[in-house]
């Protein structure tokens, strides 16, 4: 009898363990990762970037234009096989939610071929999955507490008060650039227009004293 | 159950650094921007991999391809410029609030040519609560799964304090250019008026005494 109960015991144990490592494994199927740059696009410039995206993983792609000329820029996803999946000519921000239909590597690329002389700034976010949770040996199916569930709620709100925080920044930075470029553009035009007045009306001055001479001379000859 | 928890952090771990790349060629330098309030720890987690053109995918990269990484400060000043192997990560915290360029360029210390070697940067930028090793502290400090939630809530609140603080800075400068601006406009009116006047009084005196040098007045 006490055998048995060992035996049981043992079976049991092996069983919770097992459980857990299988719950375990189950977590890790697909990388989850949000991703958020701003990099330099400098003129006649294409830049691609590439992400290994398992199937039926909810992508989304989000970019927007912060300096540089008309605040514009050319982007397209590709899917493993060169499918386009997304592609938009001269968008100044754009948000793009798909589902990876296969397995493979995606491409997204952003260019600014159709631009000569200025360079731009783009911030993108290309957010794969869900974000992981913090402990990984909790699923979905594990009862929370009140608390812990107060918790993640919390924990959701904030990251979209982070996103938000984002955004307006970027938008911020966007209309202080725009302000510092008509800063310097009325400095250089005052200068300029200052100097262009000046020439001229010395120059028109000149110019007619120039007529009454050769009037002049042409008289006196006529004269004797 | 420490040790579940590891192993699975580890699990995770992998799982997450699963970011995008970009294909490089050696000494091409990229450069990143991140605008972030002072005192905030950015870690980068990268992985470099090297392509094999006979199997005609990326494979890890061998050790003496070394990863350097420039960090300049809004004011210019390096924060970091220092080598680092083939795969790792690489960390600094901001001084002063504003747009720090990130630039990382791949060279191989040892004397080899590269002909046509395409090269991937596997990259993930993280800041804020995101940086933070929770199984660290769980494991030194003791601390039960509640206080680790609590404490990752807390470092989000803080990042958007210090958000908020950078933006009041911002705000102020804009501001600033602003009333630059406005200056330099109402000052330009008054003195185009002005040299507009002054150079017709000029002209009509100038002429006036050159007809009369030329008897036509």
């Amino acid at each position: 009898m006490p055998g048995l109960g060992s035996a049981q015991r043992w079976a049991a144990a092996a069983g919770r363990w097992g459980c857990r490592l299988l719950a375990l494994l189950l977590l890790v199927p697909g990388p989850s990762s949000a991703s958020e740059i701003t990099f330099e696009l400098p003129d006649n410039a294409k830049q691609c970037f590439y992400e290994d995206i398992t199937q039926g993983t909810k992508c989304t792609l989000e970019f927007q234009v912060i300096t540089g000329g008309h605040y514009d820029v050319d982007c397209r996803l590709e899917d493993p096989d060169g499918n386009v999946l997304y592609k938009e000519m001269k968008k100044q921000y754009d948000s793009f939610t798909f589902t990876a239909s296969k397995n493979g590597t995606y491409k997204f690329c952003f260019s600014n071929e159709f631009s000569t002389f200025t360079h731009k700034t783009v911030y993108f976010d290309f957010q794969v999955g869900e974000d992981p949770p913090l402990f990984p040996s909790e699923n979905r199916v594990s009862a929370l507490t009140q608390m812990e569930s107060a918790c993640v709620s919390i924990h959701e709100a904030l990251k979209s008060v982070i996103d938000y925080q984002t955004h307006f920044r970027l938008r911020e930075a966007q209309g202080r650039s725009r302000a510092e470029d008509l800063n310097t553009r009325v400095a250089y035009w005052s200068v300029g227009e200052a100097l262009i007045l000046l020439v001229v009306s010395i120059g028109q001055v000149f110019l007619l004293k120039s007529f009454f001479s050769d009037k002049r001379t042409t008289t006196t000859r006529v004269g004797s | 159950m420490a040790l579940l928890l590891l192993l699975g952090q580890l699990l995770a771990l992998m799982g997450h650094g699963g970011a995008f790349y970009l294909e490089v060629r050696e000494l091409e330098e990229k450069c990143f921007i991140q605008e972030i309030p002072d005192g905030i720890v950015v870690i980068g987690n990268y992985k470099t991999e090297l392509y094999d053109p006979a199997m005609e995918k990326y494979q890890p990269s061998p050790q003496w391809i070394n990863l350097f990484v420039f960090v300049k400060d809004p004011e210019n000043k390096n924060l970091l410029a220092q080598q680092y192997g083939p795969q790792g990560s690489f960390t600094f915290t901001s001084q002063s609030p504003g747009e720090h360029q990130i630039c990382l360029h791949l060279e191989s210390i040892r004397f080899a040519l590269f002909y046509d070697g395409k090269l991937a940067i596997h990259l993930d930028m993280q800041l804020g609560e995101h940086t933070n090793d929770y199984a660290e502290f769980a494991a030194k400090d003791k601390l039960t799964q509640m206080h680790l939630r609590v404490q990752q809530l807390v470092e989000q609140v803080e990042l958007i304090q210090k958000e908020q603080e950078y933006q009041r800075w911002r705000e102020e400068r804009f501001r600033q250019t602003s009333e630059s601006t406005n200056q330099r406009v109402l000052w330009w009116s008054i003195l185009q008026t002005f040299i507009l006047v002054a150079t017709g009084v000029w002209q009509m005196q100038h002429l006036k005494s050159f007809f009369k040098a030329k008897k036509l007045v």
